[in-house]
């Protein structure tokens, strides 16, 4: 299974998405990838029933689900969240779900021991970070970009004086996605930022390896583990 | 305030809530943009000069006031209720669209935004954005699903006359949801430069209650021209409902008056029984799509479902926040038409009043047609006339095996 390939190449946290059929906020890796498994007959249940099979062999990976609101909404907040900490989910991201909208979901989530998930963007004004840092477990997804998912106008610089001005209303951990692509932008990212995080590359991965999508995400993680880590050190 | 007692109706709430709908249901990236669109609209609605200029361009660009037209013949050969029409169709670039991206337009220049983008479905909101954006001198690009591209060649070439770039999407069923999608994309990314003219009185808050409140002028026309040609105002008033903007413009300044039913059709296709419509209040159940909650066409694991309508402004499957509460509470009943009752009520306002009307409004026009037949003669209704047929005229040859 692809996720064990990904803990053997060295991910540290897996986000799982959950397919919507109208992925507003995705670009083209994503949108094509959603399609794709809505037309192999992938729902949010299914998706669940892959955790818990992951983690029949891997007690250890945090696992975050990722998505928009209303499959999880047509499953139901609460029946939703029972399931995901049965089968050992650690933390939930709602990208159509910001502080404002997020009240309900969020206390349910609390409840089953769910961390709650929020993205912060280069638009995110101090009032709402406050907001946010008040609000989050886990850890803080920062967009580098305004854009969508898989995006390649990612400026190194200003995520960094960014993240200084993060630091101030946000104490968990900040990861950073959007436009990171390879060991270069990894490197760059994880200079500064506590994660660096990865979604249309990985799913390029499998698209360019068909018959062996395990042997070329493992390989790709790797990479980036090593560009991380060469960064720490 | 207790829904019964409307006379003080003030929705959406701060938040943009209209009882349990509505909201802001968008990443993060666009939260700040929304905020600074809901900020700019608060100071533009406290200031005279901007709803003067909004009023002047309506007046003599547009050619509003639209006028009221009894349909008498048709009405005594249906044999019931009085008919009336409210003209939308004489606006100019045909339809209702334009009061709204009018009103759009004028605040993306008051905010300094020199590029305009908007999705489209039949072409009618591409058409008005281009429309408007040439009027004012800003670039504008237009997002269309390429099934709707193929479906509507000659407004693809009306926007592009105008000088606007129509970007075909090829995302999911290619209609106008995934359009919206993508300028909910372009948006994201150009957030700084772009002011996205959102064509319905759907989407994040402040744009239910910002189309609304640009559309409202159909009421409110409505209302002092019913008094001045019927002595009163009429029994029901009716629209169609795709995403629900005119219905909206329509309904709002009538939700104090009791008197009034609020009836919206929405697009029942092959028929609501089939599966194959685009009838959320009719037959779907709330969730949270494009920005906000409200009555959805979903499958039971949320995923959006295709939707089948005639008419391709009416194929979406959402509807306005703002209709889901006037249902939920009562105030405005939803029902559907299909596509064989719009045809035949298209067909015969062609031949009996010498008016051809788009196949949305045809919706509207059919479910009049129903009610009349069972009231007396001195009943009125009003029917929202959105928008005329000549865009049209290629689909009904179609379905009639005609090769033009």
């Amino acid at each position: 299974m692809l996720m064990h390939a990904l803990v053997a190449g060295g991910a540290d946290i897996i986000e799982l998405g959950i397919p919507f059929s109208d992925p507003m906020a995705d670009g083209p890796v994503i949108q094509r990838s959603s399609e794709v498994a809505l037309n192999k007959g992938m729902s949010l249940s299914k998706v669940l029933n892959a955790v818990s099979e992951f983690r029949k062999s891997n007690s250890y990976t945090p696992i975050v689900l990722m998505g928009y609101a209303n499959p999880v909404e047509a499953m139901g907040y609460k029946a939703f969240a029972e399931r995901a900490a049965a089968v050992g989910v650690d933390g939930v991201l709602s990208v159509d779900l910001p502080p404002e909208e997020a009240a309900e979901f969020v206390a349910i989530l609390k409840a089953k021991a769910i961390a709650p998930i929020f993205l912060v963007s280069p638009t995110t004004p101090a009032s709402r970070l406050k907001v946010i840092g008040e609000m989050a477990e886990g850890y803080v997804y920062y967009v580098s970009l305004k854009g969508v998912t898989g995006s390649a106008n990612l400026d190194t610089d200003a995520v960094k004086l960014r993240l200084a001005a993060l630091r101030q209303h946000i104490s968990v951990p900040i990861g950073v996605g959007f436009g990171i692509r390879d060991e270069a932008s990894a490197k760059a990212i994880a200079n500064f930022a506590d994660a660096v995080v990865i979604g249309s590359r990985m799913i390029e991965e499998i698209e360019a390896n068909p018959a062996d999508p395990a042997t070329g995400l493992q390989t790709f993680t790797g990479r980036i583990r090593d560009a991380v880590h060469q960064a720490r050190s | 305030m207790h829904p019964n007692d409307l006379s003080n109706y003030n929705l959406p709430d701060a938040k943009g809530h209209f009882g349990a709908y509505g909201g802001v249901y968008v990443a993060e990236t666009l939260m700040a943009a929304l905020d600074e669109l809901n900020r700019e609209y608060e100071k533009a609605k406290a200031d005279p000069a901007f709803f003067d200029e909004y009023r002047y361009e309506l007046k003599h660009y547009v050619g509003r006031p639209s006028p009221i037209y009894h349909a008498k013949r048709w009405s005594e050969i249906i044999g019931g209720a009085q008919i009336y029409l409210k003209r939308e169709d004489l606006n100019h670039t045909g339809a209702h669209k334009i009061n709204n991206t009018i009103g759009q337009a004028l605040l993306a220049r008051r905010m300094g935004k020199r590029r305009v983008i908007a999705e489209t479905g039949a072409g009618q909101h591409g058409v008005a954005s281009a429309t408007v954006a040439a009027r004012y001198g800003m670039e504008c690009v237009v997002y269309m699903g390429s099934e709707d591209v193929k479906r509507q060649s000659p407004n693809v070439f009306r926007m592009k006359l105008l000088g606007a770039t129509v970007i075909p999407v090829e995302s999911g069923s290619k209609t106008l949801k995934d359009a919206l999608n993508e300028a909910m994309r372009d948006w994201v990314t150009n957030v700084d430069s772009t002011f996205y003219i959102l064509g319905t009185a759907a989407g994040p808050h402040p744009y239910p209650m910002l189309v609304r409140d640009f559309q409202a002028v159909i009421g409110e026309e409505s209302k002092v021209q019913m008094k001045e040609m019927a002595g009163r105002q009429p029994d029901a008033v009716i629209a169609c409902v795709g995403g629900g903007s005119n219905a909206i413009g329509m309904f709002y300044p009538y939700v104090g008056e009791q008197g009034v039913r609020l009836i919206g059709v929405e697009a029942g296709g092959d028929g609501v029984a089939t599966g194959r419509h685009a009838a959320p209040l009719t037959a779907g159940r709330p969730g949270v799509l494009h920005g906000n909650r409200t009555y959805l066409m979903q499958d039971e694991n949320g995923q959006i479902i295709e939707t089948h309508s005639i008419s391709a402004g009416l194929d979406y499957p959402g509807v306005g926040p703002e209709h889901s509460y006037l249902k939920d509470i009562g105030r405005a009943e939803y029902t559907s038409a299909n596509d064989t009752e719009a045809l035949e009520a298209f067909h015969e306002l062609c031949r009996y009043e010498g008016i051809i009307p788009a196949l949305e409004s045809s919706h509207a026009l059919a479910h009049a047609k129903k009610m009349a037949q069972n009231m007396e003669k001195d009943a009125i209704l009003l029917v929202n006339l959105s928008g005329r047929g000549d865009k049209d005229i290629a689909t009904v040859a179609d379905v009639s095996g005609i090769s033009l």
